[in-house]
Protein backbone atom coordinates (compact mmCIF):
# COMPACT_ATOMS: atom_id res chain seq x y z
CA UNK A 1 0.00 0.00 0.00
CA UNK A 2 2.11 3.22 -1.21
CA UNK A 3 0.58 6.28 -1.57
CA UNK A 4 1.79 7.79 -4.81
CA UNK A 5 0.38 10.28 -7.78
CA UNK A 6 -2.61 7.84 -8.18
CA UNK A 7 -3.86 10.23 -5.58
CA UNK A 8 -4.08 13.20 -8.09
CA UNK A 9 -5.08 10.95 -10.63
CA UNK A 10 -8.03 10.58 -8.75
CA UNK A 11 -8.45 13.94 -7.37
CA UNK A 12 -8.52 14.83 -10.81
CA UNK A 13 -11.07 12.28 -12.56
CA UNK A 14 -12.58 13.39 -9.60
CA UNK A 15 -13.65 16.88 -10.52
CA UNK A 16 -13.86 15.78 -14.09
CA UNK A 17 -16.52 13.41 -13.37
CA UNK A 18 -18.40 15.91 -11.01
CA UNK A 19 -18.03 18.67 -13.16
CA UNK A 20 -19.31 16.71 -16.16
CA UNK A 21 -22.50 15.55 -13.61
CA UNK A 22 -23.00 18.89 -12.34
CA UNK A 23 -23.25 19.99 -16.36
CA UNK A 24 -24.91 17.73 -18.01
CA UNK A 25 -26.53 14.78 -16.00
CA UNK A 26 -28.07 16.55 -13.25
CA UNK A 27 -29.97 19.40 -15.07
CA UNK A 28 -31.94 17.61 -17.51
CA UNK A 29 -32.88 14.81 -15.52
CA UNK A 30 -34.34 16.86 -11.78
CA UNK A 31 -35.73 19.28 -14.98
CA UNK A 32 -37.68 16.37 -15.85
CA UNK A 33 -38.48 15.22 -12.69
CA UNK A 34 -39.80 18.25 -11.67
CA UNK A 35 -41.44 19.24 -14.97
CA UNK A 36 -43.35 15.66 -14.58
CA UNK A 37 -43.99 16.76 -11.17
CA UNK A 38 -45.69 19.95 -11.94
CA UNK A 39 -47.73 17.73 -14.92
CA UNK A 40 -48.88 15.18 -12.58
CA UNK A 41 -50.33 18.11 -10.03
CA UNK A 42 -51.62 19.94 -12.50
CA UNK A 43 -53.54 17.32 -13.76
CA UNK A 44 -54.89 16.30 -10.47
CA UNK A 45 -55.52 19.86 -9.74
CA UNK A 46 -57.18 19.80 -13.22
CA UNK A 47 -59.16 16.36 -12.05
CA UNK A 48 -60.46 18.31 -8.88
CA UNK A 49 -61.94 21.28 -10.76
CA UNK A 50 -63.48 19.39 -13.34
CA UNK A 51 -64.92 17.36 -10.36
CA UNK A 52 -65.54 20.53 -9.12
CA UNK A 53 -67.37 22.02 -12.59
CA UNK A 54 -69.37 18.53 -12.74
CA UNK A 55 -70.61 19.34 -9.05
CA UNK A 56 -71.77 22.95 -10.00
CA UNK A 57 -72.89 21.85 -13.62
CA UNK A 58 -75.46 19.29 -11.75
CA UNK A 59 -76.52 21.72 -9.42
CA UNK A 60 -77.34 24.14 -12.09
CA UNK A 61 -79.19 21.80 -13.88
CA UNK A 62 -81.12 20.88 -10.88
CA UNK A 63 -81.97 24.34 -10.62
CA UNK A 64 -82.59 24.71 -13.88
CA UNK A 65 -85.38 22.12 -14.23
CA UNK A 66 -86.57 23.43 -10.94
CA UNK A 67 -87.15 26.54 -12.77
CA UNK A 68 -88.44 25.13 -15.91
CA UNK A 69 -91.01 22.97 -13.79
CA UNK A 70 -92.25 26.66 -11.85
CA UNK A 71 -92.18 27.97 -15.94
CA UNK A 72 -94.65 25.24 -17.19
CA UNK A 73 -96.73 25.21 -14.38
CA UNK A 74 -97.02 28.88 -14.78
CA UNK A 75 -97.47 28.83 -18.34
CA UNK A 76 -99.81 26.11 -18.29
CA UNK A 77 -102.06 27.69 -15.22
CA UNK A 78 -102.17 31.04 -17.57
CA UNK A 79 -103.30 28.67 -20.70
CA UNK A 80 -106.06 27.21 -18.33
CA UNK A 81 -107.33 30.85 -17.41
CA UNK A 82 -106.89 31.91 -20.93
CA UNK A 83 -108.78 29.36 -21.97
CA UNK A 84 -111.42 29.47 -19.70
CA UNK A 85 -112.00 33.10 -20.69
CA UNK A 86 -112.26 32.59 -24.01
CA UNK A 87 -114.84 29.87 -23.21
CA UNK A 88 -116.25 32.82 -21.33
CA UNK A 89 -116.27 35.27 -23.87
CA UNK A 90 -117.11 32.75 -27.37
CA UNK A 91 -120.28 31.79 -24.45
CA UNK A 92 -121.05 35.41 -23.85
CA UNK A 93 -120.56 36.41 -28.10
CA UNK A 94 -122.29 33.07 -29.09
CA UNK A 95 -125.72 34.45 -26.67
CA UNK A 96 -125.21 37.90 -28.13
CA UNK A 97 -125.18 36.56 -31.70
CA UNK A 98 -128.21 34.77 -30.76
CA UNK A 99 -129.93 37.63 -29.71
CA UNK A 100 -129.07 39.37 -32.55
CA UNK A 101 -130.09 36.39 -34.91
CA UNK A 102 -133.50 36.41 -32.73
CA UNK A 103 -133.96 39.82 -33.00
CA UNK A 104 -133.17 39.84 -36.66
CA UNK A 105 -135.30 37.00 -37.29
CA UNK A 106 -138.30 38.48 -35.42
CA UNK A 107 -137.76 41.60 -37.26
CA UNK A 108 -138.16 39.29 -40.57
CA UNK A 109 -141.17 37.63 -38.98
CA UNK A 110 -142.71 41.02 -38.19
CA UNK A 111 -142.16 42.34 -41.65
CA UNK A 112 -143.77 39.35 -43.00
CA UNK A 113 -146.51 39.78 -40.58
CA UNK A 114 -146.96 42.98 -41.77
CA UNK A 115 -146.74 42.22 -45.53
CA UNK A 116 -148.87 39.15 -45.19
CA UNK A 117 -151.72 41.69 -43.37
CA UNK A 118 -151.04 44.51 -46.09
CA UNK A 119 -151.60 41.63 -48.89
CA UNK A 120 -154.68 40.22 -47.00
CA UNK A 121 -155.83 43.80 -46.29
CA UNK A 122 -155.75 44.82 -50.19
CA UNK A 123 -157.43 41.35 -50.93
CA UNK A 124 -159.78 41.49 -48.12
CA UNK A 125 -160.89 44.62 -49.79
CA UNK A 126 -161.50 43.58 -53.65
CA UNK A 127 -162.76 40.04 -51.98
CA UNK A 128 -165.95 41.97 -49.77
CA UNK A 129 -166.40 44.14 -52.60
CA UNK A 130 -166.38 40.89 -54.85
CA UNK A 131 -168.67 39.59 -52.04
CA UNK A 132 -170.93 42.74 -52.14
CA UNK A 133 -171.22 42.86 -55.83
CA UNK A 134 -172.42 39.68 -55.64
CA UNK A 135 -174.87 40.56 -52.75
CA UNK A 136 -175.26 43.61 -54.00
CA UNK A 137 -175.33 42.76 -57.57
CA UNK A 138 -176.50 45.88 -59.63
CA UNK A 139 -177.88 48.02 -56.63
CA UNK A 140 -174.32 49.29 -56.05
CA UNK A 141 -172.35 51.60 -57.99
CA UNK A 142 -168.99 50.78 -58.13
CA UNK A 143 -167.22 53.50 -58.11
CA UNK A 144 -169.29 55.45 -55.06
CA UNK A 145 -169.13 52.51 -52.74
CA UNK A 146 -165.57 51.31 -53.50
CA UNK A 147 -164.73 54.69 -50.48
CA UNK A 148 -166.83 52.81 -47.94
CA UNK A 149 -165.25 49.31 -48.96
CA UNK A 150 -161.78 50.80 -48.95
CA UNK A 151 -162.58 52.43 -44.90
CA UNK A 152 -163.66 49.17 -44.21
CA UNK A 153 -160.60 47.30 -45.89
CA UNK A 154 -158.26 50.03 -44.05
CA UNK A 155 -159.92 48.65 -40.75
CA UNK A 156 -159.19 45.21 -40.72
CA UNK B 1 -5.57 -20.27 -7.00
CA UNK B 2 -4.20 -18.54 -10.09
CA UNK B 3 -1.06 -21.08 -10.36
CA UNK B 4 -0.13 -24.15 -8.13
CA UNK B 5 3.56 -23.23 -7.61
CA UNK B 6 2.08 -20.32 -5.54
CA UNK B 7 2.00 -20.52 -1.83
CA UNK B 8 -0.86 -19.05 -0.37
CA UNK B 9 0.86 -16.00 0.89
CA UNK B 10 2.28 -15.36 -2.26
CA UNK B 11 -1.12 -15.31 -3.23
CA UNK B 12 -2.76 -13.55 -1.28
CA UNK B 13 0.06 -10.49 -2.19
CA UNK B 14 0.12 -10.91 -5.50
CA UNK B 15 -3.45 -10.29 -5.31
CA UNK B 16 -2.96 -7.08 -2.78
CA UNK B 17 -0.47 -5.72 -5.37
CA UNK B 18 -1.28 -3.03 -7.93
CA UNK B 19 0.19 -2.17 -11.82
CA UNK B 20 2.48 0.47 -10.70
CA UNK B 21 4.16 2.11 -13.33
CA UNK B 22 6.49 4.14 -11.40
CA UNK B 23 10.08 5.70 -11.35
CA UNK B 24 13.17 3.61 -10.46
CA UNK B 25 16.30 5.84 -9.77
CA UNK B 26 19.45 5.17 -11.05
CA UNK B 27 21.68 2.14 -9.30
CA UNK B 28 18.50 0.79 -8.40
CA UNK B 29 19.31 -3.03 -7.95
CA UNK B 30 16.35 -4.89 -9.93
CA UNK B 31 15.88 -8.68 -9.19
CA UNK B 32 14.33 -10.51 -11.96
CA UNK B 33 11.61 -13.73 -12.23
CA UNK B 34 14.70 -15.91 -12.54
CA UNK B 35 17.13 -14.76 -9.77
CA UNK B 36 19.13 -12.40 -11.56
CA UNK B 37 20.03 -9.35 -10.82
CA UNK B 38 20.21 -6.27 -12.92
CA UNK B 39 21.40 -2.87 -11.48
CA UNK B 40 20.05 0.28 -13.21
CA UNK B 41 22.75 2.56 -15.03
CA UNK B 42 20.32 5.56 -15.06
CA UNK B 43 16.53 6.51 -12.91
CA UNK B 44 13.93 4.67 -15.47
CA UNK B 45 10.12 4.57 -15.57
CA UNK B 46 9.15 1.34 -15.72
CA UNK B 47 6.39 -1.50 -14.74
CA UNK B 48 6.88 -2.57 -10.56
CA UNK B 49 7.65 -6.22 -10.78
CA UNK B 50 7.35 -6.90 -7.60
CA UNK B 51 6.06 -5.73 -3.88
CA UNK B 52 9.86 -4.09 -3.36
CA UNK B 53 9.63 -2.45 -6.54
CA UNK B 54 6.55 -1.10 -6.44
CA UNK B 55 7.74 0.28 -2.85
CA UNK B 56 10.78 2.03 -3.61
CA UNK B 57 9.33 3.90 -6.78
CA UNK B 58 7.70 5.77 -3.54
CA UNK B 59 6.08 8.93 -4.83
CA UNK B 60 6.34 8.77 -8.42
CA UNK B 61 4.44 6.20 -9.24
CA UNK B 62 1.31 6.20 -10.59
CA UNK B 63 -1.50 2.43 -10.54
CA UNK B 64 -2.33 1.88 -13.69
CA UNK B 65 -5.37 -0.69 -12.45
CA UNK B 66 -6.61 1.62 -10.15
CA UNK B 67 -6.78 4.79 -12.33
CA UNK B 68 -7.79 2.52 -15.39
CA UNK B 69 -10.71 0.87 -13.51
CA UNK B 70 -11.99 4.05 -11.51
CA UNK B 71 -11.94 5.89 -15.14
CA UNK B 72 -13.76 3.13 -16.96
CA UNK B 73 -16.40 3.48 -13.99
CA UNK B 74 -16.41 6.86 -13.95
CA UNK B 75 -16.83 7.04 -17.61
CA UNK B 76 -19.38 4.65 -17.31
CA UNK B 77 -21.61 6.04 -15.23
CA UNK B 78 -21.11 9.76 -17.21
CA UNK B 79 -22.21 7.87 -20.64
CA UNK B 80 -24.88 6.06 -18.94
CA UNK B 81 -26.48 8.99 -16.99
CA UNK B 82 -25.44 11.30 -19.73
CA UNK B 83 -27.62 8.99 -22.45
CA UNK B 84 -30.50 9.13 -19.86
CA UNK B 85 -30.25 13.29 -19.97
CA UNK B 86 -29.85 13.63 -23.12
CA UNK B 87 -32.77 11.99 -23.96
CA UNK B 88 -34.67 12.22 -20.91
CA UNK B 89 -38.45 13.22 -21.29
CA UNK B 90 -41.04 14.82 -18.32
CA UNK B 91 -43.24 12.19 -19.83
CA UNK B 92 -44.12 8.68 -18.65
CA UNK B 93 -40.21 7.24 -18.09
CA UNK B 94 -39.36 4.12 -19.69
CA UNK B 95 -36.59 1.48 -19.10
CA UNK B 96 -33.13 2.68 -18.10
CA UNK B 97 -34.35 6.37 -17.10
CA UNK B 98 -36.44 4.78 -14.47
CA UNK B 99 -33.49 3.26 -12.49
CA UNK B 100 -31.40 6.80 -13.31
CA UNK B 101 -34.81 8.82 -11.50
CA UNK B 102 -34.94 6.35 -8.99
CA UNK B 103 -31.32 7.22 -7.68
CA UNK B 104 -31.58 10.90 -8.77
CA UNK B 105 -34.37 11.15 -6.67
CA UNK B 106 -33.00 9.47 -3.66
CA UNK B 107 -30.18 11.78 -3.74
CA UNK B 108 -31.75 14.84 -4.15
CA UNK B 109 -34.10 13.77 -1.25
CA UNK B 110 -31.00 13.06 0.49
CA UNK B 111 -29.43 16.47 -0.11
CA UNK B 112 -32.42 18.31 0.64
CA UNK B 113 -33.01 17.00 3.97
CA UNK B 114 -28.83 17.57 4.91
CA UNK B 115 -28.08 20.76 2.84
CA UNK B 116 -30.43 23.92 3.35
CA UNK B 117 -28.64 26.50 0.90
CA UNK B 118 -28.51 27.41 -2.30
CA UNK B 119 -25.73 25.28 -4.51
CA UNK B 120 -26.74 23.65 -7.43
CA UNK B 121 -22.98 21.98 -7.07
CA UNK B 122 -24.07 20.27 -4.63
CA UNK B 123 -26.48 17.17 -5.06
CA UNK B 124 -24.04 16.36 -8.45
CA UNK B 125 -21.46 15.77 -5.73
CA UNK B 126 -23.85 13.97 -4.05
CA UNK B 127 -25.00 11.79 -7.27
CA UNK B 128 -21.24 11.28 -8.83
CA UNK B 129 -19.38 10.42 -5.72
CA UNK B 130 -22.61 7.76 -4.75
CA UNK B 131 -22.86 6.12 -7.85
CA UNK B 132 -18.80 6.21 -8.81
CA UNK B 133 -17.78 4.75 -5.42
CA UNK B 134 -20.69 2.10 -5.67
CA UNK B 135 -19.50 1.31 -9.10
CA UNK B 136 -16.21 0.92 -7.70
CA UNK B 137 -17.54 -1.28 -5.24
CA UNK B 138 -19.42 -3.41 -7.46
CA UNK B 139 -15.97 -4.63 -8.83
CA UNK B 140 -15.51 -6.39 -5.58
CA UNK B 141 -18.82 -9.03 -6.74
CA UNK B 142 -16.35 -10.26 -9.91
CA UNK B 143 -14.97 -13.43 -8.94
CA UNK B 144 -11.29 -12.05 -7.66
CA UNK B 145 -9.10 -14.14 -10.18
CA UNK B 146 -11.57 -13.54 -13.33
CA UNK B 147 -10.02 -10.39 -14.54
CA UNK B 148 -6.79 -11.11 -13.01
CA UNK B 149 -6.43 -14.15 -14.85
CA UNK B 150 -7.24 -12.70 -18.23
CA UNK B 151 -4.95 -9.81 -17.83
CA UNK B 152 -2.20 -12.30 -16.73
CA UNK B 153 -3.31 -14.35 -19.92
CA UNK B 154 -2.68 -10.64 -22.24
CA UNK B 155 0.57 -10.50 -20.20
CA UNK B 156 -0.19 -8.12 -17.81
CA UNK B 157 1.20 -9.64 -13.91
CA UNK B 158 -0.68 -7.48 -11.62
CA UNK B 159 -4.42 -6.40 -11.56
CA UNK B 160 -6.36 -5.06 -8.58
CA UNK B 161 -10.11 -4.59 -10.19
CA UNK B 162 -11.50 -2.50 -7.24
CA UNK B 163 -10.46 0.85 -6.72
CA UNK B 164 -11.77 1.26 -3.51
CA UNK B 165 -9.79 -0.83 -2.00
CA UNK B 166 -6.49 1.53 -3.25
CA UNK B 167 -6.14 4.20 -0.99
CA UNK B 168 -4.85 6.15 -3.26
CA UNK B 169 -8.55 6.31 -5.09
CA UNK B 170 -10.13 6.88 -2.00
CA UNK B 171 -8.06 9.53 -0.45
CA UNK B 172 -7.91 11.25 -3.82
CA UNK B 173 -11.72 11.48 -3.78
CA UNK B 174 -11.69 12.40 -0.21
CA UNK B 175 -8.98 15.29 -0.78
CA UNK B 176 -11.47 16.83 -3.57
CA UNK B 177 -14.18 16.81 -0.47
CA UNK B 178 -11.69 18.39 1.37
CA UNK B 179 -10.50 20.90 -0.68
CA UNK B 180 -14.43 21.67 -1.45
CA UNK B 181 -15.07 22.42 2.34
CA UNK B 182 -12.15 24.76 2.17
CA UNK B 183 -13.08 26.45 -0.73
CA UNK B 184 -16.84 26.58 0.52
CA UNK B 185 -15.99 27.68 4.35
CA UNK B 186 -14.01 30.46 2.81
CA UNK B 187 -16.20 31.46 0.34
CA UNK B 188 -19.56 31.40 2.68
CA UNK B 189 -17.68 33.11 6.14
CA UNK B 190 -14.31 34.72 4.71
CA UNK B 191 -10.80 34.12 5.73
CA UNK B 192 -11.07 35.64 8.97
CA UNK B 193 -14.14 33.93 9.44
CA UNK B 194 -13.05 30.70 8.45
CA UNK B 195 -9.85 31.39 10.92
CA UNK B 196 -12.05 32.22 13.72
CA UNK B 197 -14.37 29.25 13.72
CA UNK B 198 -10.86 27.18 13.77
CA UNK B 199 -9.57 29.29 16.71
CA UNK B 200 -12.36 30.80 19.32
CA UNK B 201 -14.15 27.91 19.76
CA UNK B 202 -15.02 25.82 21.35
CA UNK B 203 -13.37 27.48 24.23
CA UNK B 204 -13.15 31.09 24.60
CA UNK B 205 -10.03 32.82 23.34
CA UNK B 206 -7.86 32.78 26.05
CA UNK B 207 -7.56 28.62 25.23
CA UNK B 208 -6.73 29.71 21.06
CA UNK B 209 -3.81 26.73 20.45
CA UNK B 210 -6.36 24.15 22.61
CA UNK B 211 -8.87 25.23 19.71
CA UNK B 212 -7.30 25.57 17.07
CA UNK B 213 -5.41 22.26 17.48
CA UNK B 214 -8.67 20.37 18.09
CA UNK B 215 -10.49 22.04 15.84
CA UNK B 216 -7.40 21.64 12.50
CA UNK B 217 -7.05 17.79 14.13
CA UNK B 218 -11.47 17.71 13.57
CA UNK B 219 -10.68 19.46 9.81
CA UNK B 220 -8.72 17.17 8.67
CA UNK B 221 -9.99 14.15 10.23
CA UNK B 222 -12.79 14.73 7.70
CA UNK B 223 -11.24 13.55 4.37
CA UNK B 224 -8.97 10.99 6.74
CA UNK B 225 -12.04 9.59 8.17
CA UNK B 226 -13.63 9.49 4.60
CA UNK B 227 -10.98 8.03 3.09
CA UNK B 228 -10.22 5.59 5.15
CA UNK B 229 -13.45 4.01 6.02
CA UNK B 230 -14.40 3.49 2.69
CA UNK B 231 -10.70 1.76 1.93
CA UNK B 232 -11.22 0.00 5.49
CA UNK B 233 -14.18 -1.42 4.60
CA UNK B 234 -13.36 -2.78 0.85
CA UNK B 235 -9.86 -4.12 1.62
CA UNK B 236 -11.55 -6.20 4.19
CA UNK B 237 -14.26 -7.19 2.00
CA UNK B 238 -11.65 -8.00 -0.96
CA UNK B 239 -9.28 -9.57 1.60
CA UNK B 240 -12.20 -12.61 2.91
CA UNK B 241 -13.01 -13.00 -0.91
CA UNK B 242 -9.31 -13.37 -1.91
CA UNK B 243 -9.08 -15.70 1.42
CA UNK B 244 -12.49 -17.86 0.60
CA UNK B 245 -10.32 -18.34 -2.96
CA UNK B 246 -7.91 -20.04 -1.73
CA UNK B 247 -10.26 -23.14 -0.17
CA UNK B 248 -10.74 -25.89 -2.78
CA UNK B 249 -13.31 -24.78 -5.53
CA UNK B 250 -16.06 -27.00 -4.88
CA UNK B 251 -16.16 -25.40 -1.49
CA UNK B 252 -15.86 -21.90 -2.48
CA UNK B 253 -19.43 -21.20 -3.63
CA UNK B 254 -20.49 -21.98 0.83
CA UNK B 255 -18.76 -19.40 2.02
CA UNK B 256 -18.44 -16.60 -1.66
CA UNK B 257 -22.15 -16.72 -1.72
CA UNK B 258 -22.75 -15.54 1.37
CA UNK B 259 -19.99 -13.31 1.97
CA UNK B 260 -21.09 -11.70 -1.85
CA UNK B 261 -24.85 -11.11 -0.60
CA UNK B 262 -23.39 -9.70 2.33
CA UNK B 263 -21.33 -7.91 0.52
CA UNK B 264 -24.21 -6.00 -2.09
CA UNK B 265 -25.23 -4.19 1.76
CA UNK B 266 -21.56 -3.38 2.40
CA UNK B 267 -20.92 -1.88 -1.13
CA UNK B 268 -24.10 0.29 -1.49
CA UNK B 269 -23.83 1.61 2.56
CA UNK B 270 -20.35 2.62 1.78
CA UNK B 271 -21.51 4.78 -0.96
CA UNK B 272 -24.02 6.40 0.94
CA UNK B 273 -22.23 6.85 3.56
CA UNK B 274 -19.25 8.64 1.71
CA UNK B 275 -21.42 10.67 -0.63
CA UNK B 276 -23.67 11.59 2.28
CA UNK B 277 -20.56 12.41 4.70
CA UNK B 278 -19.47 14.88 2.01
CA UNK B 279 -22.79 16.56 1.91
CA UNK B 280 -22.96 17.02 5.78
CA UNK B 281 -19.19 18.30 5.29
CA UNK B 282 -20.58 20.44 2.85
CA UNK B 283 -23.25 21.86 4.86
CA UNK B 284 -21.07 22.23 8.01
CA UNK B 285 -18.91 24.31 5.83
CA UNK B 286 -21.98 26.55 5.04
CA UNK B 287 -23.34 26.58 8.75
CA UNK B 288 -21.82 28.66 11.02
CA UNK B 289 -21.16 27.73 14.40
Amino acid sequence: MNINLTLFAQLISFAIFVWFCKNYVWPPIIGAMQERQKQISDGLNAAEKAGQDLEDARQQVKAQLVEAKAQAAGILDQANKRAAQIVDEAKEQAFEEGLRLKGAAQADIDQEVNRAKEKLRSQVASLVLVGAEKILEASIDETAHSDIVNKLAANL
Amino acid sequence: MASESMTSGEYISHHLLNLTYGKLPAGYERVGYDGHSQVLESAEWTLAHSATEAADMGFMAIHLDTIGWSLFLGILFCWSFGRVAKSVTAGVPTGFQNFVEMVVDFIDDNVKGIFHHKNPWIAPIGLTIFVWIFLQNLMDLVPVDWIPWVAMQMGVEYMRVVPSTDVNATLGMSLGVFFMILYYSIKQKGIGGFAAELAFQPLPKWALPFNLFLEVVGLIAKPISLALRLFGNMYAGEMVFIIISLLPFYLQWTLSVPWAIFHILVITLQAFIFSTLTVVYLAMAYDHH
